[in-house]
């Protein structure tokens, strides 16, 4: 037996799930020398990753596509019918600014979909065990059965205390404006919203970008609406109106669309220069977070006091660089803070040291077994089922430690770790780099990190062997228990 | 008793770890709490540690500073429509390569001898300054030798 403990039922689930574990065992030197799994294929969230890891979304693109389409459609017929004649008998700058504000505004909208918006990586499960030690033990001891009080901390921030709330799905305190999407299952700092015309969520790397995209696409739509009503007005008096309609029957279509365009975009363009202005998220708008009617002493206290130093903070400030590095590989001793099904991902990763190779299958076992009949948490998302955490308030808990000590165990605390099942669509579901995507895309130039953690160390044949070495020595020590 | 960081990785044994903090009093900007964690007491002396914590702050700080040089870098980003990114690197990554390459100083001069080892916080989502805590175990032989007994003292 695999671990030779007493309650029947678990020794029949890990009957199970050990033959699934250990093939990946025994053949983890060989899939050691293959190519190394990035840690976009392993990401924890909801998003959908193209081009090897270089292009990320929301899970839902549909109605990304149909602005793409509306945009290139209205863009393309006005190009096509309209600008030959206002060319030739008004200015050829007419399609030059066209085509300098369709570029601008693509670029822009592929620059806001594209990019990471600032997703905040997931605790390692040894931070989150640090955590929920110190919340514990301010919250005091508790029986079982009890849930804790949510949990909270204040910060006072320029004189307003502002109360920082605990992710249960990413296990971290939220920074100050930011806030867990639950389209995409990610903690994103200072959140604006989900965008589903840009297929992402809107934080604090693509706000900028966002806000040119509007922006812009305002200025593209009046444009068009302008010349198309122009020309068509300038062909009716030639050759009338019902004739002009006829030899550019483009034109209506254009106009339509860019006439309900116009309500809604320019709008959005002043309400989003509104905020900027105001050095405010559209979260934090919608909740009235700072307004006067809450409190009378509530003020913003991320404002710098004029609209000037807020546009420039928000429109020309420094791009922080991505946080969670997804076209970095996988290293061997780099903990990645959540398991995933596919048995082989968790060998590349989640190890403290070597030697607690030995521990891994265990815990993988561990969590199926507590995935599945694990207590309802909550957690954000009713699709994301949370593992019980350490908390006392989990009563399945306690006989964990007691399984995994077969093993050798530096930290208890790890078993946190691969409990976290996830929604299991984003490794699976990610298209392969030949995808829907048939555009070559200026890919945003994000930061790969080498940092310190030798990335060497993950093709040194040496450790590859001894990873092989340790994990192959746990399993006979286990089997001798 | 450690003399660097290749002898600190693979002979010795991981204790624990402890976190520091975001200091968030200053709004969204980058900053460490600069309290100085009781586990730490007896491996390193309290100057060194907060100097290293003040130190990354500083660096922190000046990568997110909004000023001229930044205003005009975004200026000149924009109007290149941000192609200009896919040939040049933003300050701030920069100023972060700056941090990586302090951090290895401060790893190999100061904490590895004592048998401590930091973190990047970049690799942490930027959320902690993890330091970890090694313990001396007597014979750094092999790997399994030590594991175990450190698996049945643990418990």
């Amino acid at each position: 037996m695999y671990l030779g403990l007493d309650e029947p039922v678990r020794e029949c689930q890990y009957n199970q799930i050990c033959t699934r574990n250990s093939l990946p065992m025994e053949t983890l030197g060989h899939k050691k020398k293959k190519i190394p799994r990035r840690k976009w294929q392993v990401f924890p969230g909801r998003n959908r990753f193209y081009c090897n890891g270089r292009v990320m979304m929301a899970r839902q693109t549909g109605v990304f596509y149909l602005t793409l389409v509306l945009i290139m459609v209205t863009s393309g017929l006005f190009f096509a019918f309209d600008c030959p004649f206002l060319a030739s008998n008004l200015t050829p700058a007419i399609p030059v600014i066209g085509g300098v504000l369709f570029f601008f505004v693509l670029g822009m909208l592929f620059r806001a979909s594209f990019s990471d918006p600032g997703v905040l990586p997931r605790a390692t499960p040894d931070e989150a065990a640090d955590l929920e030690r110190q919340i514990g033990a301010a919250n005091g001891p508790s029986g079982p059965g009890y849930r804790p009080p949510p949990r909270t901390r204040e910060v006072v921030i320029n004189g307003q205390t502002v109360k920082l709330k605990y992710c249960f799905t990413c296990k971290i305190f939220r920074p100050p404006r930011a806030s867990h999407c639950s389209l995409c299952d990610n903690c994103v700092e200072r959140f604006d919203h989900h965008c589903p015309w840009v297929g992402n969520c809107v934080g604090k790397r693509n706000y900028r970008f966002f806000y040119l995209f509007i922006l812009s696409l305002s200025f593209l739509t009046v444009f068009i609406f302008a010349f198309v009503i122009t020309h068509v007005i300038l062909r009716s008096n030639r050759t009338g109106f019902l004739s002009a309609l006829k030899d550019s029957p483009a034109s209506v279509l254009e106009v339509l669309v860019c006439f309900f365009s116009v309500w809604s975009i320019v709008g959005l363009s002043g309400f989003h220069t509104y905020l900027i202005s105001s050095n405010q998220t559209t979260n934090e708008d919608i909740k009235g977070s700072w307004s006067n009617k809450r409190a009378k002493d509530n003020y913003n206290p991320y404002s710098y006091g004029n609209i000037l130093t807020n546009c420039c903070a928000a429109l020309c400030g420094p791009l922080p660089p991505s946080l969670i590095d997804r076209r970095g590989f996988i290293q061997s001793d780099t903990p990645q803070p959540v398991s995933h099904s596919n048995g082989s991902s968790m060998y590349a990763s989640t190890q403290l040291h070597t030697h607690m190779a030995a521990a891994t299958p265990l815990l993988h076992s561990n969590s199926v077994m507590i995935g599945g009949g694990g207590p309802p948490f909550p957690g954000k998302s009713s699709l994301v089922v949370p593992c019980a955490s350490l908390a006392p308030s989990q009563p399945s808990l306690p006989s964990m430690p007691g399984l995994s000590c077969a093993g050798d165990m530096l930290t208890l605390r790890d078993p946190d770790t691969h409990c976290h099942h996830h929604h299991f669509a984003s490794p699976e579901e990610t298209p392969s780099p030949s995808g829907p995507m048939p555009l070559t895309l200026p890919c945003a130039a994000h930061m790969t990190h080498g940092g310190h953690i030798h990335p060497a160390q993950l093709y040194d044949p040496a450790s590859q062997d001894s990873l092989h070495e340790d994990s192959v020595r746990g399993l006979v020590k286990l089997s001798s228990v | 008793r450690f003399h660097n960081l290749q002898e600190l990785r693979h002979s010795a044994s991981l204790a624990n770890k402890v976190f520091l903090q975001r200091d968030y009093s200053d709004g969204t900007t980058c900053r460490f709490q600069t309290k100085f964690p009781s586990e730490l007491e007896s491996r390193i002396e309290r100057p060194l540690f907060e100097d290293t914590v003040k130190r990354l702050n500083i660096y922190y700080a000046e990568a997110e500073k909004m000023g001229g040089q930044s205003y005009l870098e975004g200026c000149l980003a924009c109007a290149t429509a941000y192609l200009i990114f896919l040939c040049m690197e933003t300050r701030y990554e920069k100023v972060l390569k700056k941090i990586g390459r302090y951090i290895q100083e401060q790893n190999e001069k100061i904490y590895a001898p004592r048998g401590l080892l930091i973190t990047d916080p970049i690799e942490r989502g930027m959320r902690v300054i993890e330091i970890s805590i090694y313990e001396d175990r007597g014979s750094s032989g092999s790997c399994s030798g030590s594991s175990s007994t450190s698996g049945s003292s643990a418990r």
